[in-house]
């Protein structure tokens, strides 16, 4: 692996370009060097891992029970892509991929990248998109408040900086890292007062069909185990259908509903989590086409056996190819791998086959199961849409859930992009991440249709922000020169 | 609001302490305010643990809002650094002698000119 450390060290062109340095990129990257390809492995953060292995390098977390052994697995990922001949981009983001209509042989995508504010076009044969996955947003009345994180976030604190919150924690949601992290942090001697689980009961009977695959996972023993492990050693309150997080200036207590039951729990702070749903920002931004998962309730790239987009030349691995877990996304990035260098002329057809039989038979076993997962903890509707008109729904630009049933109620406003002309919805700095599902389902409920039927935001670059003077600084091509000589 | 985790080690001279704070201090400011912080770490973890959980004040109403996602998705915990404003704390390394702000509001021109 060569590390790069500024943006001039970033050569013009590569064959493969890969976003996101988690399990699949870095698999992606391992394979697709081993086949003799120019790799570019390009990633935000300042260390390989992605979340679910964050820091996996750097984690001043030694005791390696605190943890546990699934986030050690990711040390032989990052040795195995360390020993590859990739180049890796860290603390550099990648804010735009546009197709190249240049003749210049093997350039398909131009890519723009930034990194310590210095922004740069390149150029790539083929693109993997390994964006990973986000939380889902869990819109509750004073989810703005400072103290209130998600659950992932007080797990990134506790991987990249061994620090957990301070004083009494309470832990809202449902699904397999809520009790995976409720564990984290009791290990590491953080105070959780209560954890309320929002698993809604009648998920039950839905799960059930899928129960067979889940009986043969992986999953089952080590989602039992932490299940077993939070009830017995944390205070379990089950049944909750909502949640109103209270304080001034900061949170100091979370206000708990279980049916017509209410009750108030003092904490200093509160970690919200309801499932993660793939990172589509990038992807709807390079123009690949979505559909609306139902099992998983969120939006989902279209993709074929090999992980290749709707764009040609561009797949999608990891779970922003829908929810599949770290270790199927390990195994993703390898096919993914394999069709690039298959797209590019490095092995045929044939041998793209055979090496990803064995690759493929792994990847079934690894997301046996996931269904049943899915149905259960699929959050209740008055959480995806909901019901308290004051809730902030829209973080960036302060939109409320009462605006937008309004707007596509009265003013019958038909979709998201629709409804940012007349609420700036999605127009802030997050650029919908965190307010999108929500606007959607929403207009969904507000007018007695499908999230499916009401599409989603239309993304366009910079999917992050880049500064003006940066992209005044990048030099001109030779066309955007002859477009303004005359 | 932070603290290390009670993860506690026996170091080579026998005398118990944090795993955490075995990493160089760096030193930096926020809102003039001389403060430390572990080298490593980024500017909002940095934040967090030195018990600041509101980094900013909204543009639309001035709300105090501080680190959400911690993984780059929220910007909740934009601050300025150095005279730089809008920039993700959670996915800026803390570096020495930084003069971190709270942003208050929208990002400022003149910040830009630093």
């Amino acid at each position: 692996m060569k590390a790069v450390a500024e943006i001039g060290e970033i050569a013009d062109h590569y064959d493969l370009v890969i976003v996101g340095a988690g399990p699949a990129g870095l698999s992606a990257a391992s394979r697709a060097g081993e086949h003799g390809l120019s790799v570019l492995l390009v990633d935000e953060n300042p260390a390989p891992g992605g979340q679910i292995y964050r820091s996996i390098t750097t984690t001043p977390v030694s005791d390696r029970t605190v943890l546990g052994e699934d986030y050690w697995r990711g040390s032989a990922i990052v040795a195995r892509f360390e020993r590859s001949a990739a180049s890796y981009a860290a603390r550099c983001t990648v804010w735009s991929i546009a197709p190249e209509d240049s003749d210049l042989p093997g350039a398909a995508f131009e890519i723009g990248l930034s990194l310590d504010g210095h922004a740069r076009l390149i150029m790539a044969g083929q693109v993997i998109l390994a964006t990973g996955a986000q939380e889902r947003p869990f819109p509750i009345p004073g989810w703005t408040l400072p103290g209130v994180m998600t659950a992932g976030a007080a797990q990134i604190a506790l991987k990249s900086s061994a620090i957990v919150p301070k004083g009494r924690i309470v832990i809202a949601g449902c699904g397999p890292l809520l009790y995976l992290l409720a564990g984290q942090l009791a290990a590491a001697g953080a105070e959780i007062v209560a954890v309320l689980d929002t698993t809604p009961r009648r998920n039950w009977s839905a799960a059930l069909g899928a129960l067979p695959g889940f009986l043969r996972s992986p999953y089952l023993a080590k989602g039992l185990r932490l299940m077993a492990k939070a009830r017995r050693n944390l205070r379990f309150i089950g049944g909750v259908t909502n949640l109103t997080a209270e304080g001034t200036g900061r949170v100091s207590s979370v206000r708990v509903e279980r049916g017509n039951a209410t009750q108030s729990i003092a904490c200093d702070t509160l970690l919200l989590h309801h499932g993660v749903i793939p990172s589509v920002n990038l992807s709807n931004a390079a123009g690949c086409l979505h559909d609306f998962d139902e099992t998983q309730h969120g939006w989902v790239p279209q993709l074929d056996d090999w992980f290749a987009s709707s764009v040609p030349g561009i797949a999608i691995a990891g779970d922003g190819a829908g929810i599949g877990g770290a270790e199927s996304a390990a195994l993703r990035g390898e096919i993914a791998a394999l069709d690039a260098a298959r797209r590019l002329g490095r092995i045929t057809i044939p041998e793209r086959d055979a090496q990803a039989a064995p690759i493929r038979a792994q990847l079934e076993r690894s997301l046996r199961g996931r269904r049943f997962l899915d149905l259960l903890y699929k959050p209740a509707m008055q959480f995806l849409a909901p019901p308290v008109d004051e809730t902030i729904i829209c973080r960036c630009e302060e939109v409320t859930a009462g605006q937008v049933r309004d707007a596509a109620k009265r003013l019958g406003v038909t979709g998201p992009n629709q409804m940012k002309a007349f609420l700036r919805c999605g127009m802030g700095p997050c650029q919908g991440r965190l307010c999108g599902p929500t606007v959607v389902e929403l207009i969904a409920q507000a007018r007695g249709t499908t999230p499916a039927e009401v599409g989603y935001y239309r993304l366009r670059p910079p999917v992050k922000p880049v500064t003006l003077a940066e992209l005044a600084s990048l030099p001109p091509s030779e066309a955007a020169v002859k477009a303004v000589v005359r | 609001m932070f603290r290390p985790m009670s993860e506690l080690r026996l170091a080579s001279d026998g005398k118990a302490e944090h795993d955490a704070t075995r990493a160089p201090r760096l030193s930096f400011s926020f809102d003039g305010r001389p403060l430390t912080g572990r080298d490593g770490d980024t500017v909002a973890a940095t934040l967090l643990a030195n018990g600041i959980d509101a980094c900013r004040e909204t543009p639309v109403s001035g709300a105090p809002r501080g680190p959400y996602c911690m993984m780059g998705v929220c910007f909740e915990c934009l601050v300025v650094i150095d005279g730089v404003g809008n920039r993700q704390g959670c996915m800026v390394p803390l570096r020495e002698g930084m003069a971190i702000e709270t942003q208050h509001g929208r990002r400022q021109p003149e910040e830009t000119q630093a």
